[in-house]
């Protein structure tokens, strides 16, 4: 039943892959091919590293509502764009190395992602605590990236306005090797540590009944989720709710807890949704609504919902 | 044996316990009473190190819980925490089954699934192993979460409060099940009891606790006596023998 359901999904990513690879092309095949293959290298990290890093936040969280974006952390990614632009201008930062800069700034969310977090993971089994910081940590960073792109010059606020929005269409070629080899190195971690994921998940005094290294863990994994934050953004910027849409409905497909199931099916959704919809929209639509847009609104949606049900339930 | 020297815990700044010593042989029930916030709980985490201790040392079979591997101690002792609810879908056979996770850290082998079927019909689960465990009621869940620490298989099974919520059927059985564990299969199990009258019956040593430190470590009989009685829980409390066992009439 699962293994049906598993191998269909599996089919539906690759058929999505297919078409968003040769739809329409019109011209010289081997360079459209190039432009979509590097599009495509792209969305499947963001699928991968932001399907990741939400289920990982959620089971260390042990809770199903709570991600890295409503956390606020892209927020803390814009947040350190824009002190870069404002500390080294306009030219300063598009002089930078890119891959230096990534780097950095990879090392600094893991780092952060510790600091602002562990503290937290205290008070995880009080939702509404936990919630009702995130929501005031993304206000804090939100509320200080616009005071700093007030206090720029507005050449220099147009660089921050590029990487502040969503954007699946173009493509930072610089970033896609350190990006792959990053994600392939999470998701390895991940897939390493799939059984003491669902241990976690049993929340933290039964994990540690268990034997399982709860305070190493929680920080390797809080590292793991910043560094793929850190990913996600810097391919495609800010989406708030793609992680808990797709984890959502994994799990949905999935029909169990067990990580083993719920990483595939999580990042087979993300990628239909990516891709597919992609896909959809740059040729049905040819691009007049922005995918991140529609996934916000989808995801948003689900987020109520998920909320309402569960405090019904 | 678990072996408590001087053993202080402090949370956040506050003294839960102070000063307590105590020798816990292998074997038996043993039950810990007193009104809230008495330390109870805090004790069995400290034993469990799901809390740091502040001053003193816990030793398990030799061990110090301080500084011992996590996954060995989990081959030693097993702890059911105070009722959290379990997030995630997932049945009953498959959380008894975690149980077996300190042996084969997510791959089992056949010995793990016996293990894991012993522990689904001594706590009478086999029926519903395969039901989702957010839909069982609260009497099932108690009872699955002490099979998963039952297929633990340790020498040592720490319950916080199991028969929290549990109504007068589902705490009988689930008291005689663990004597039937502690009896039967060598276990001894340390538990954290609101009744009186369950630890009086099912009990082979209760320990009794007020403003965390021990103020009676003895024998029920002993025990269950309307001074000792008095002095824990702060009021007049007649304890009557009734087939052999002292029960106590604190409701009236």
């Amino acid at each position: 039943m699962l293994d049906r359901r598993l191998t269909l999904l599996a089919l539906t990513a690759i058929a999505t892959i297919i078409l968003f690879m040769t739809i329409n092309v019109r011209g010289n095949w081997q360079f459209a091919m190039e432009l979509r293959l590097e599009r495509l290298l792209s969305l499947l990290q963001v699928s991968v590293s932001v399907a990741l890093s939400t289920l990982v936040f959620q089971t260390i969280t042990a809770n199903r509502i709570l991600t890295p974006s409503i956390m606020g952390m892209d927020a803390l990614y814009v947040l350190l764009q824009t002190a870069l632009v404002f500390v080294l201008g306009g030219f300063g930062y598009a002089a930078l190395n890119p891959v230096g800069k990534f780097t950095i700034e990879v090392v600094m969310m893991a780092g952060l992602a510790c600091l602002l977090f562990l503290p937290l993971l205290r008070y995880s089994n009080a939702l509404v605590l936990m919630l009702l910081g995130g929501i005031v940590i993304g206000v804090l960073f939100r509320s200080l990236s616009s005071l700093l792109s007030r206090l720029i010059d507005p050449n220099d606020f147009a660089i921050v306005q590029s990487v502040s929005y969503a954007d699946f269409n173009t493509v930072n070629a610089d970033l896609l090797l350190p990006c792959f080899v990053l994600t392939i190195i999470a998701a390895a971690i991940c897939w390493r540590a799939r059984h003491v994921l669902d241990v976690i998940l049993l929340g933290k005094p039964t994990a540690i009944g268990l034997g399982v290294n709860w305070r190493g863990y929680s920080v390797v994994l809080l590292l793991l989720v910043g560094m793929l934050v850190a990913i996600s953004t810097a391919l495609a910027g800010p989406i708030t709710f793609l992680g808990l849409l797709v984890v959502a409905l994994g799990q949905r497909l999935a029909g169990t807890s067990k990580h083993s199931q719920t990483i595939i099916t999580s990042i087979l959704v993300a990628i239909i949704l990516l891709v597919g919809g992609q896909t959809v929209l740059s040729h049905a639509f040819s691009n007049a609504l922005p995918l991140g847009v529609l996934i916000e609104f989808i995801g948003g949606i689900t987020f109520l919902f998920i909320l309402f049900y569960r405090g019904q339930s | 044996m678990i072996k408590l020297t001087n053993v202080a815990v402090s949370l956040s700044g506050t003294p839960i316990l102070s000063d307590i010593s105590l020798e816990l042989p292998s074997g038996g029930i043993t039950a810990l009473i007193g009104p809230n916030g008495a330390g109870k709980s805090t004790l069995i985490s400290a034993m469990a190190r799901l809390v740091p201790v502040t001053s003193g040392e816990i030793i398990v079979d030799g061990m110090n819980v301080a500084n011992t591997a996590s996954r060995t101690l989990a081959q030693r002792l097993s702890v059911m925490p105070q009722d959290n609810a379990v997030a995630g879908r997932l049945r009953v056979g498959e959380l008894v089954q975690f149980g077996r996770f300190p042996h084969h850290q997510g791959r089992p082998t056949q010995a793990d699934f016996e293990a894991v079927d012993e522990a689904l019909s001594i706590f009478d689960l086999f029926e519903i192993k395969d039901k989702f465990v957010d839909t069982l009621s609260g009497g099932q869940r108690q009872r699955a979460r002490a099979a998963m620490c039952f297929a633990q298989g340790t020498d040592y099974i720490l319950l916080d409060e199991p028969l929290n919520n549990l109504d007068i059927f589902y705490a009988r059985e689930l008291m005689r099940t663990l004597r039937h564990v502690a009896d039967t299969k060598q276990r001894s199990i340390i538990i954290v009891l609101h009744d009186l009258n369950h630890a009086a019956v099912h009990a082979d040593r209760i320990i009794a606790m007020r403003d965390g430190k021990i103020i009676a470590d003895d024998r029920p009989e002993k025990v269950m006596h309307p001074d000792v009685l008095q002095s824990v829980f702060g009021f007049q409390i007649n304890v009557e023998t009734i087939a052999g066992k002292p029960i106590s009439l604190h409701f009236l």
